[in-house]
């Protein structure tokens, strides 16, 4: 098969690519950062998904399958960049598997979208609303893209689609949303609360996007590893000193004397937990993830 | 930190998956159970001197749905509720507790409850916990219950009807039960609703001695014969609401058992309300 994968040069999507190049496929990456040292078998297209040259490598190349994980996901990003790549950007790209024959598209999304909140459930199954905007306004293109690949679904009866909702990722690698939270000497928490967090180790992250490619996946799924714990567990876990901080004292205080940064409405993140349920994905691909939640807690630490 | 010999020995046959951190998949941990059980004991045994009838009621393993009144201004009847099916069932059983939304706010709490393994009172967490063949407990009167005042003890207020339909979707047994003792340990006779709005919380019991503090009033656990209620929760109000009333009846009879002979918490009170006779 010939995958396209937008974002390539991300941790996880280097880690897709080249678990698909050992099983036999071409990758064509497409990423506006180069990648290069880029290994045997994939060929790299340097350009943003919002531009022209992109449409061209789908024109020429006519991939089978497109991986979409091209979404700006810091928040130091400006608002309207991050709402023409994350919106924009996913419009266009499944614009052009439709033009261009694209059989299967994998979209890459989070967990986070379900939203973080006193009254939410744990384990969230599919079909709970994803209510992440409401508390934190920023996450608000994170959720439109998500829905707008899923609506792929029947707009686009004849492509098959799989949006993955996939908890945080962690491991040796040290980037991604959690990584970045856990990066500062110390990890802001809020007084009082210590929800539970639900990562997946970066490695049964990459085999997982892999397996919804070659399982033909089609539907909305969560994609979750071991056990979830509480913050001040992973803190212990991975040598990094918890401080609770008062929830009035909390925005002042992150990204600054030694504190990990996050943006002030992300506070309910650190309050409650957000914990999905994978069990339809697993019925469907037979995943079982490798790294249980201290072996993964360990590869990030010593890493 | 060492804990109660019992309450640990107790722990090792409590049947929770815990992993290497001592946590099950709901974030419950072993330590906090170890430290909840070992603090409530000596209130359990000593100063509400629970007595229970009726354990064997209890299923020994698998769901059921335990439904009980509310008995008291604070929830002390769930605590001790959930002691007597730590330290009085065989094997040790561990109940989940279905939170008032408000109390998820509270910091300390909110992590507490959740600890212990008690989580927001929402159907899919009862459903879930259920069809992981644990137990569940639930007050359907809610924190209407709760709010009783003195003068309406053991008078059930209105049942909520979501556990009915519940326990028919997973087919689970509902064990009902009647906490008594609860109405004179925490005698509630008004409500303070401006502290109460402030807190978040629909109501704070005010005592004749103002502080919601209990009394050591000797308390009673009665449950009652496992029912199987009949359909598949897909029934319209009217059937659900008569499978409830037939609970609620239940409840009520046990209430009576548990009133009777009970020794009197004060010395001006008499052992059956009235509407109970």
């Amino acid at each position: 098969m010939k995958v396209l994968i937008t974002g390539i040069t991300g941790a996880l999507g280097k880690m897709v690519a080249e678990l698909l190049t050992a099983r036999g496929h071409s990758v064509l990456g497409l990423d506006r950062r180069p990648w290069p040292d880029a290994p045997a078998g994939i060929t790299m297209f340097q350009a943003d998904i919002r531009k022209r040259p992109a449409e061209e490598v789908f024109r020429v190349h006519r991939p089978d399958v497109l991986i979409h994980m091209a979404t700006v996901t810091h928040f130091s990003a400006p608002h309207e960049e991050r709402y023409q790549t994350n919106l924009g950007g996913t419009r266009r790209l499944f614009d052009y598997c439709e033009a261009y024959g694209v059989k299967q598209a994998v979209f890459v999304g989070r967990h986070t979208v379900y939203g973080a909140a006193a009254d939410s459930t744990l384990y969230h199954t599919e079909s709970d609303p994803p209510l992440g905007g409401s508390t934190f306004p920023d996450l608000a293109d994170l959720v439109a893209a998500d829905l707008f690949a899923a609506s792929a679904l029947w707009r686009m009866p004849k492509m098959k689609t799989a949006v993955l909702r996939m908890v945080y990722t962690l491991g040796p690698s040290r980037r991604g949303t959690l990584a970045g939270f856990l990066a500062g000497k110390r990890v802001p928490a809020v007084l009082g609360f210590d929800p539970l967090f639900q990562f997946i180790h970066e490695h049964d992250a990459a085999e997982a996007v892999v397996l919804a490619v070659t399982k033909k996946l089609r539907g909305v799924f969560n994609v979750a590893g071991p056990h979830p714990v509480p913050l001040s567990v992973l803190c212990r876990a991975v040598g990094k000193p918890h401080i609770p901080i008062p929830e009035s004292m909390f925005g002042h205080l992150t990204g600054r004397f030694g504190f990990s940064n996050l943006p002030a409405a992300a506070v309910n993140h650190v309050k409650y937990p957000i914990v999905v349920s994978a069990e339809p994905f697993v019925a469907a691909t037979g995943f079982a993830p490798r790294w249980d939640e201290a072996a993964t807690m360990e590869s990030f630490r010593w890493a | 930190m060492a804990f109660d010999k019992e309450v640990e020995e107790r722990l090792e046959s409590i049947g929770l998956p815990f992993n290497r951190y001592g946590l099950d998949p709901y974030g419950i941990s072993r330590e906090h159970l170890a430290w909840f059980y070992s603090t409530i004991k000596p209130l359990y045994r000593h100063y509400f001197k629970v007595q229970v009838e009726g354990m064997e009621n209890v299923p020994k393993a698998g769901r059921a749905l335990l439904i009980g009144n509310h008995s008291g201004g604070i929830p002390l009847d769930a605590a001790m509720v959930v002691a007597s099916l730590f330290f009085d069932h065989d094997p040790p059983r561990h109940a989940h507790g279905m939170v008032e939304y408000f109390a998820q706010k509270w910091p300390f709490i909110s992590p507490l409850f959740s600890r212990l393994g008690h989580v927001t009172g929402l159907p899919e967490h009862a459903d879930r916990f259920l069809r992981d063949e644990r137990i569940v407990l639930a007050f359907p009167e809610g924190a209407r219950g709760t709010g009783k005042l003195f003068r309406d003890r053991y008078r059930l207020v209105r049942f909520g009807t979501g556990f009915a339909r519940l326990a028919m979707r997973t087919k689970s047994p509902v064990v009902p039960f009647a906490f008594v003792g609860g109405e004179e340990a925490v005698p509630t006779v008004m409500h303070a609703k401006r502290l109460a709005k402030l807190l978040g919380a629909p109501y704070l019991p005010i005592t004749p001695y103002l502080l919601p503090i209990p009394l050591p009033v000797p308390c009673k656990v009665v449950f009652g014969q496992p029912i199987y209620l009949e359909g598949d929760g897909s029934e319209p109000d009217d059937v659900i609401a008569l499978q409830v009333a037939a609970v609620r009846e239940q409840i009520e009879e046990l209430m009576r058992v548990g009133l009777t002979g009970r020794d009197m918490p004060f010395p001006f009170s008499n052992d059956m309300p009235n509407h109970l006779r």
